[in-house]
């Protein structure tokens, strides 16, 4: 039951239409040695895997991905974990459908 | 900064924020509305059922022009377990009216739509705006709003907050709380496009005709969930939402149960050899009556999803986010009109307002269900879906086996899943929640 199909996000991303704001990223991980429950809860919860554990078991963010949901600020703003704001006026998604 | 100052400044370009700005636009007043996105609905998503009747209190004429996709005329609802569906499927040629009730539409392109009426009826739209900050004064009253243009304070009588379910600036002012993770469910949802004539033939519609499909049970692995799939013209609408508490306590990857979705056997054929062509994601206001917020106060009012304005059990939000929005505004415009300040005295009418309307009496009817299902989420989406699928299922197998042996294999399944008590217990809960 737990058995997740194959599912790879980065071709669902790929679809989508993006502004990125290089060198602006409107989420920031704060720094960390260990990663709280919070963080790691991000990895799975992310809807876009914006969050990835690096090599040496801390929580990073790539936002170029990022559908701007607020799921990640709803868990682990709170925690002082990270930093979450809306991009800049036009930068992020943008939906043709929505 | 803007030296212009303006009777109402409207933060956010969807439902409710439209709603609001034309409004007050269409009443006479000043209005500014600023909106994030490269062009209103570039960050909005939604199922998306419309709902004609809020709409027509703002634009009568809207169905000669708007951007409709199909008029429902059929509702199914299907309860799953893995391999099967348990359906209720609601059809009539009574919906193949003149002034249809429901439609399907996309939001993108509606809000668009939207936001053009909005512009002829005088108000000033800025988009690629994003609002930072409320703007206060000495006596704590919010004044104006800072954007991320430069020179970007602006200054009004009155903002409207319509800035959609996370409600960042209303938290950073201190208006609001954040929004909680078991207040709130996360959809995931796509768009797959097939040529008109399928889908058609595979919903069994013609013309302008459409249907929607809302779905439960065990696709949402016992967490508190629901799935859809909503016929356009030339595209399927499907996603699948839960709280966000419960992914979190979980694990679950929303894509992961996405796709496990469209796997089902009941689901894949429906969308076969479709193009996918987005992919979205959003959060869905889920606390009810019991989460919303202060609702108005001095120099301010908050409509639609920023204020959680949305009847999760009737899948309803952007008629209370329009029926919101547009209260809020009829309210700006009486007390500007008896030439008062917009204190927090004087938009207490806003509540007053919205209290006598649709919006909150039916989120009043139903304040206990959202703890409800979250507290047994496991019986409403994992069990009973179980149990009816296998109760069904021996109901119309032809196997031999006597029929009283076969109800009593069925009254004894659903015993020994829930106990008496449980059974008891629970259909007392569902009972007291829904009336
Ligand atoms: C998957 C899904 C399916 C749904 N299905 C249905 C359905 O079938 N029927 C239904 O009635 N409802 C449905 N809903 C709910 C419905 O979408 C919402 O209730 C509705 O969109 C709320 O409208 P709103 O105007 O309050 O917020 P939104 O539509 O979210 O609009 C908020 C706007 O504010 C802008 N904004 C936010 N912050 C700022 C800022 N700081 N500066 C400038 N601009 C800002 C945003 O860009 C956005 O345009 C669904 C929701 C989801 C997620
Ligand atoms: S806002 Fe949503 S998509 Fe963006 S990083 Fe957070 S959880 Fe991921």
């Amino acid at each position: 039951m737990n058995v997740e199909p194959s599912v790879r996000v980065e071709d669902k991303l790929y679809y989508n239409r993006y502004l990125v704001d290089v060198g602006h990223p409107h989420v920031t991980v704060r720094e960390h040695t260990t990663p709280s429950p919070q963080l790691l809860a991000l990895l799975k919860v992310c809807p876009a895997r914006c969050y990835e554990l690096n090599d040496n078991g801390q929580v990073e963010i790539t936002v170029d991905g990022c559908i701007e949901c607020g799921t990640c600020r709803v868990i682990a703003e709170p925690t002082g974990d990270i930093k979450w704001s809306h991009p800049r006026g036009g930068y992020g998604v943008l939906f043709k459908f929505g | 900064m803007i030296e212009e100052r303006f009777d109402a400044i409207v933060v956010g370009a969807g439902m409710a924020g439209n709603a609001a700005a034309l409004t007050m636009a269409k009443r006479g007043l000043k209005v500014l509305q600023l909106e994030r996105g490269e062009y209103p609905g570039s960050k909005n998503v939604q199922g998306a059922i419309f709902y004609a009747d809020m709409m027509e209190k703002l634009i009568p004429e809207f169905r000669e022009e708007a951007p409709l996709e199909r008029h429902l005329v059929e509702q199914r609802f299907w309860m799953m377990d893995d391999r099967s569906h348990v359906g209720m499927h609601y059809r009539s040629d009574d919906f193949n009216e003149e002034r249809p009730n429901r439609y399907t539409i996309i939001r993108a392109q509606f809000d668009k739509w939207f936001s053009s009426k909005v512009r002829e009826a005088g108000a000033t739209v800025l988009c690629e705006t994003t609002v930072t900050e409320l703007v206060r004064d000495d006596h704590e009253r919010i004044v104006g709003v800072r954007t991320d243009r430069r020179d970007g304070e602006i200054h009004a009588d009155v903002v409207v907050l319509a800035e959609g379910v996370n409600g960042l600036l209303g938290t950073r002012a201190g208006l609001r709380s954040r929004p909680t993770p078991d207040k709130v469910a996360l959809a995931v949802k796509e768009m797959h496009f097939l040529p008109r004539e399928t889908i058609e033939a595979r919903f069994n519609l013609k013309g302008d005709e459409g249907v929607v499909i809302e779905a439960a049970g065990t696709i949402s692995r016992g967490m508190t969930g629901m799935g859809f799939i909503y016929a356009n013209k030339e595209c399927i609408s499907l996603g699948i939402g839960c709280l966000v508490a419960d992914f979190q306590r979980t694990g679950q990857t929303p894509y992961g149960m996405l796709d496990h979705f469209k796997q089902h056997p009941s689901v894949a054929p429906l969308i076969a050899g479709s193009e996918v062509k987005e992919y979205a994601a959003h959060l869905i206001p889920e606390g009810g009556y019991k989460a919303i917020p202060q609702l108005y106060g001095e120099g301010w009012v908050v409509v639609g999803d920023a204020a959680q304005l949305n009847n999760a059990i009737h899948r309803e939000g952007s008629n209370l986010a329009m029926t919101s929005g547009r209260i809020a505004a009829e309210a700006i415009a009486q007390v500007k009109s008896r030439r008062e300040p917009m204190s927090t005295k004087n938009l207490s009418l806003y509540k007053k307002m919205l209290d006598e309307s649709f919006v909150i009496k039916d989120l009043k009817k139903y304040k206990d269900m959202p703890t409800l299902m979250h507290t047994h989420s496991q019986n409403f989406f994992l069990t009973y879906p179980q149990l009816i699928s296998k109760a069904l299922q021996n109901f119309v197998r032809v196997d031999g086996t006597p029929k009283v042996e076969k109800e009593k294999a069925t009254l004894k399944s659903f015993v020994k899943a829930r106990s008496w008590t449980g059974l008891f217990g629970d259909a007392c809960r569902f009972a007291r929640a829904w009336r």
